[in-house]
């Protein structure tokens, strides 16, 4: 295992913090992720020495900001290899970019009779927004299945598609089970049936390399405060063929190009979907916050955390009536798992009590849960700054709950 | 004893084990259901109560941590044979024994048994485990409506 990029973790002041008085070992990073220096500091300097509002002021102030708004959006191009900035919408996140999109290009492409398909182990941010399309344009939710590893089941996707499939919505990775989805194939096969595909990169975006040409995504979106970056702050790439042709999502400010009572035409993307005043200090968060993972290099994070998986995922089925769900052969280095007797909920205090930030409950993702035949999960889930040294923690503390609750 | 001592009492984790009165109780006289959709604990609770509102039989069935199915487990042993009034007074002393800092001592000697939950204040995020079946037992005794859902988030 390679110490340089643990080395990391020093750039992160939360980690050094102690809780109840042990020091903090933080393995929610599914859920969010802490903050680097650069980024701290970069947003304070913003707010202390250069905040002015961005695309409407003559004077000096506005335009650097407005500047650096724009070397963020190309930054977030380079990090995604789309082929042009306006392929980058600023939104508050994941789940407001998949609203976006089914709003947007939702409710102007879809029709009574078609339809959208998803994976049985989305996000509920991945779910419900198409359920809520689906039911006002009498269109279908098709589901593909997953097998007990977690993986999806390719031959049931094959079958779901037809001439009626729209929209193919699916995760990146499996916020609950950790799967990668063999998206490239997804991509593919569901442009063979002609519908476009969104990834939902919530998980992926911080762990490994994403190349939208490459894949030939349609939409791909990802949250800011799970990449190092601040909350409030995401991205939506859309193919600026398809962002072109979409509605606006919402009206006001800066998304307009003329406006007068008898009607408005307007911006061209991505302003056409950006109304009102940004969240400008997230905006140029979130660039520093993607120039510091590609300083560090999503390859080297990407193979580096697949050792602290194989790692952990050895360890903890060593501990007796302990069952990992979700096995897939490709995996992120997210764990769900139960012990026999215990909620998961009781895990997660009796680790909190030992320092160790864990995730319990069903992760918005009830559907998932249900497939398993479980009420909850516990789940540790890792990013670079993680070491071997807080697994061994890990082990030691979930092999305590026994200790507790007895065998 | 540690706080998490405290918390995870053996008598806690026996009702947790073994949950008392766990079934459903065919013809319930008074019903209904408690969910905490964010944890995702989720019980139903079932009351006979005769012509003199006493409660003659209680039930409980559902799924949550230790000490949410505890707490309903405890519940049921204690308000058998209770009348309305005195169950919800009960529920009035338990939720003031897991959230004051400091109790007084006539409600922990009305407490009894329940102050094993006292435990459960130091862990601010499990109150609304320990409270739900609590908050299901007032609202079977107190609302006729038993398709709504009640939560303590």
């Amino acid at each position: 295992m390679k110490p340089e990029i643990s080395n990391h973790r020093r750039d992160f002041p939360m980690l050094t913090r102690k809780m109840h008085g042990q020091p903090l070992i933080y393995l929610d990073n599914g859920a969010t992720t802490q903050k680097p220096l650069t980024v701290l500091n970069r947003m304070d300097q913003f707010y202390r020495e250069e905040y002015a509002t961005v695309r409407r002021g003559v004077y000096g102030l506005s335009q650097k900001a407005t500047e650096a708004c724009i070397a963020s959006r190309e930054t977030c191009r380079r990090f995604l290899n789309a082929r042009s900035a306006d392929e980058i919408v600023f939104t508050k996140g994941t789940t407001e970019a998949i609203n976006l999109v089914a709003a947007s290009y939702g409710r102007k492409f879809v029709q009574a009779g078609d339809e959208i398909i998803i994976s049985e182990i989305e996000h509920h941010a991945n779910i419900v927004p198409w359920q809520r399309l689906a039911e006002e344009k009498g269109a279908q939710l098709r589901i593909v299945p997953v097998n007990d590893q977690g993986e999806l089941i390719f031959s049931a996707f094959e079958k779901l598609l037809s001439p009626k499939t729209r929209i193919v919505a699916i995760a990146h990775i499996s916020n609950a089970l950790g799967t990668i989805h063999p998206i490239r194939e997804i991509i593919a096969m569901a442009h063979k049936a002609g519908a476009v595909v969104l990834i939902d990169g919530a998980q992926a975006a911080a762990h490994m390399n994403v190349d939208v040409r490459e894949l030939d995504a349609d939409f791909y979106c990802f949250s800011g405060h799970k990449t190092f970056g601040p909350t409030g702050i995401g991205v939506l790439y859309g193919k600026l063929a398809l962002l072109t042709a979409m509605d606006p999502y919402q009206c006001g400010g800066d998304m307009i190009d003329e406006v007068r009572f008898e009607k408005t035409t307007f911006a061209p993307p991505p302003a056409k979907f950006e109304a009102g005043t940004p969240p400008i200090a997230q905006i140029i968060g979130l660039g520093e916050a993607l120039r510091y993972i590609e300083a560090i290099g999503r390859e080297q994070i990407a193979a580096y955390e697949h050792e602290l998986l194989l790692y952990a995922t050895e360890a903890l089925r060593r501990i007796p009536g302990l069952k990992i769900i979700g096995e897939a052969h490709h995996k992120a280095a997210i764990i769900s798992f139960i012990m026999d007797g215990v909620h998961p909920h009781d895990i997660g205090t009796i680790l909190d009590s030992q320092g160790i930030a864990i995730r319990a409950g069903h992760h918005c993702a009830q559907p998932t849960m249900r497939r398993f035949g479980v009420p909850a999960t516990a789940r540790a889930s890792f990013a670079f700054y993680n070491t071997r040294e807080d697994i061994d923690e890990l082990i030691k503390a979930v092999s305590s709950v026994r200790k507790v609750f007895g065998p | 004893m540690s706080n998490l001592d405290e918390l995870y009492q053996e008598v806690i984790l026996d009702h947790n084990r073994n949950p008392r009165n766990f079934r459903t109780i065919e013809g319930a006289t008074n019903y209904a259901h408690g969910k905490n959709p964010l944890c995702g604990d989720d019980y139903e609770v079932y009351f006979n109560i005769d012509a003199n509102g006493i409660i003659q039989d209680v039930g409980f069935q559902g799924a949550g941590c230790a000490i949410s199915k505890s707490s309903a487990s405890v519940m049921t042993t204690l308000v058998k044979q209770k009348t309305l009034a005195e169950a919800l007074e009960l529920a009035k002393t338990f939720h003031l024994l897991v959230t004051q800092d400091e109790v007084a001592a006539e409600i922990k000697t009305k407490a009894g048994k329940l102050k094993i939950f006292e435990g459960v204040k130091k862990f601010p995020v499990r109150v609304k485990c320990a409270m739900l079946a609590w908050r299901a037992l007032e609202d079977a005794l107190t609302s006729k409506d038993a398709t709504h859902v009640v939560s303590t988030e």
